[in-house]
């Protein structure tokens, strides 16, 4: 392998790893602090990817705006779809057994799926990345990489900056913290428990549904493909650690550079790859690489 | 409910089960032939689940294993053996849990839920991308397992009827060996383990090797379920060993109740049956179309309602009547 096809590979590695962190830090968040196993946050991805697709044309010849008023408008509907599921379901689960949160996610699985065939259809559709990202740049002499696989990244650590700014420098980061350490002596502190429920959730599902978006003109959008993204971050929340979002950064991009390298090296083993490095992690560290408390 | 009751109850299920093929056509024989195997499925990883306490997101590693054994052993015309084939797909369930269950259980919770997973993707990727049993694609069973008695075979198991009494009379036993082990020092030991570990050590169990049992016989219990599959299909594919198949078998059990073992057995058949009512356009018209809106609605409100599943009901609906009474 070249220097030029090594780079290419890490530049794709990066955006994969980072790209499932968006994803990954809202479900480790909600997973932690709510200790509720969410399998509908692979369907949060799936609503965002279909947003962009669907919202860009409405958006562009209503409101006249561009790409960045689609994402704002997006996350603000995620934020609001966050909050009705959790006042809605969730709310009435966290007293319950783990399972039993499993078995109503997986209904809200079958119903996003079902109501995304309803409005969208189930055909497969490319997005388009705007104008002003759909060019390349050089690499070296010979090679180009897309610039919106860059924006894509850039995104992300932009993000994952703003959420360690967030969780060491404020106060409402400080409740979550505490509340993914322990949630009950959190409690007993005097944080209002409820509104940090509703808010973590609400984030965790405008994180899921910013990856989509972003992500839809990369991997089109298609149906189950929220399935696909939901195991790979559980894969991810596990080596990290439950709850810790710097585990969730960490494992995200190993996830990313074994299995980008993976599929370069050894094309007929590159799907075990990843997990067989869950197994080995877990078997050494049985909690995840940063679990705190 | 007096003593009599509920084995009334069991036998009078049994016998509807029985004289249910007379009555009906050979797509309903063949739905329930389907939910009968689910069932055994169903069984061996309520054993795990509900009895143990031990939650396995990685069960279809040995429903297929027991399918790719019993497609793998059939691939010349002439029949094999019946039980030789069958005993061969347990075996080979269970080596591979011996040590998949001795090393998954160093974790505990939902860490072990995630390296069960991955220990059955692994074998989800090894029939799935080498070309052992032609890969994604699946292969067909050439064979058929035959029941002999001195070269004399009375019946042909790849035709609905028998397969569905012999997977009725396979779920009979299964349920049986199951009730037995729930009553045995054993099971005792494995509820204790499900309520309170520690204590169970205190007490002087070691409970390492009563987990490391209970996963061995889960997953030979899945392996029959396995073979049951394949030689009803004539047809396996890597998709039997993928999460979605360990997802759907984990949610039968819970729709049903865990800790009850006829919560397996009815958790199955409501899953299965709830697809086909509300994919049954003459029910539901246009909307049969859209039947996953109404599964997935009918499941949240089966958790919001029913915190014990649907074996809960009866007394849910008890206390209901004691409140308004």
């Amino acid at each position: 392998m070249d220097l030029g096809t090594f780079l290419i590979q890490c530049l794709n590695a990066l955006q994969y790893g980072l790209l499932l962190f968006l994803v990954a830090s809202g479900l480790t968040l909600i997973f932690g602090i709510m200790g509720v196993i969410n399998l509908a946050h692979g369907s949060f991805y799936m609503i965002g990817a279909y947003m962009a697709y669907a919202l860009a044309p409405w958006v562009t010849t209503t409101l006249g705006g561009g790409f960045f008023t689609t994402l704002l408008l997006g996350l603000v509907l995620a934020v609001l779809l966050g909050y009705v599921l959790e006042w809605l379901f969730f709310s009435y689960l966290y007293e319950r057994e783990h399972l039993q949160q499993v078995l109503m996610t997986y209904g809200l699985i079958l119903v996003f799926e079902e109501l995304r065939s309803i409005l969208v259809g189930d055909d497969v559709h490319g997005v388009s990345a705007p104008d002003w990202l759909s060019g390349t740049i050089a690499l070296g002499s010979l090679m180009t990489y897309p610039v919106y696989r860059l924006f894509i990244s850039a995104v992300c650590l932009l993000v994952a900056l703003a959420m360690y700014l967030v969780l060491s420098r404020t106060r409402l980061g400080m409740a979550v913290r505490a509340g993914s350490v322990n949630r009950e002596m959190a409690q007993s502190l005097g944080v209002n428990i409820g509104v940090l429920y509703r808010v973590v959730f609400a984030a965790g599902v405008a994180l899921a549904v910013l990856a989509g978006m972003i992500a839809a003109p990369v991997s089109s959008v298609y149906p189950g493909m929220g399935g696909q993204v939901l195991i790979i971050c559980f894969v991810v929340v596990v080596i990290g650690g439950i709850g810790s979002v710097r585990g969730a950064f960490v494992a995200a991009l190993l996830v990313g550079f074994v299995d980008t390298f993976g599929k370069v090296f050894f094309q007929e083993a590159a799907g075990v790859l990843v997990y067989l490095m869950m197994a080995a992690i877990l078997l050494w560290k049985p909690e995840g690489l940063f679990r705190q408390g | 409910m007096p003593n009599f009751v509920r084995p009334a109850l069991v036998i009078s299920i049994v016998v509807a089960l029985a004289v249910f093929p007379l009555a009906a056509g050979k797509y309903e024989v063949d739905l329930i032939a389907k939910i009968l195997v689910l069932a055994i499925f169903a069984l061996s990883l309520e054993l795990l689940v509900g009895q143990t306490g031990l939650v396995s997101f990685g069960h279809a590693a040995f429903f297929g294993l027991g399918a790719y054994t019993t497609a793998l052993l059939l691939q010349d015309p002439d029949p094999r053996s019946f039980w030789l084939v069958m005993a061969a797909a347990m075996v080979v369930a269970a080596l591979y849990a011996l040590p998949v269950a001795a090393l998954c259980l160093r974790t505990r919770g939902v860490y072990f839920i995630m390296v069960t997973l991955a220990f059955a993707q692994l074998v989800y990727y090894v029939f799935h991308d080498t070309k052992i049993a032609k890969g994604s694609d699946g292969i067909y069973l050439t064979g058929v397992p035959a029941i002999s008695f001195a070269g004399w075979v009375p019946f042909d198991i790849t035709k609905s009827l028998p397969f569905y009494y012999v997977a009725l009379a396979l779920l009979c036993a299964v349920y049986a060996l199951l009730a037995m082990l729930e009553r045995s020092r054993f099971g005792r030991a494995l509820a204790g383990i499900r309520v309170n570990e520690q204590r169970m050590r205190a007490a002087g169990f070691a409970t390492y090797p009563y987990k490391i049992a209970a996963f061995v016989i889960a997953a030979m219990l899945a392996g029959l379920a396995g073979f049951l599959k394949a030689t009803k299909d004539g047809y396996v594919n890597p998709e039997m060993l993928a999460w979605h198949e360990s997802g759907a078998v984990l949610l039968m059990i819970i729709l049903g109740g865990l800790g009850k073992l006829r919560g397996a057995v009815l958790g199955a058949f409501a899953f299965v049956l709830l697809q086909e009512v509300f994919k049954n356009d003459a029910i539901f018209g246009e909307f049969a179309k859209r039947w996953q809106l109404l599964l997935g609605f009918t499941i949240i409100v089966c958790v919001l309602v029913l915190p014990h599943g649907l074996v809960g009901l009866p007394a849910r609906l008890r206390r209901r009547e004691r409140h308004d009474g």
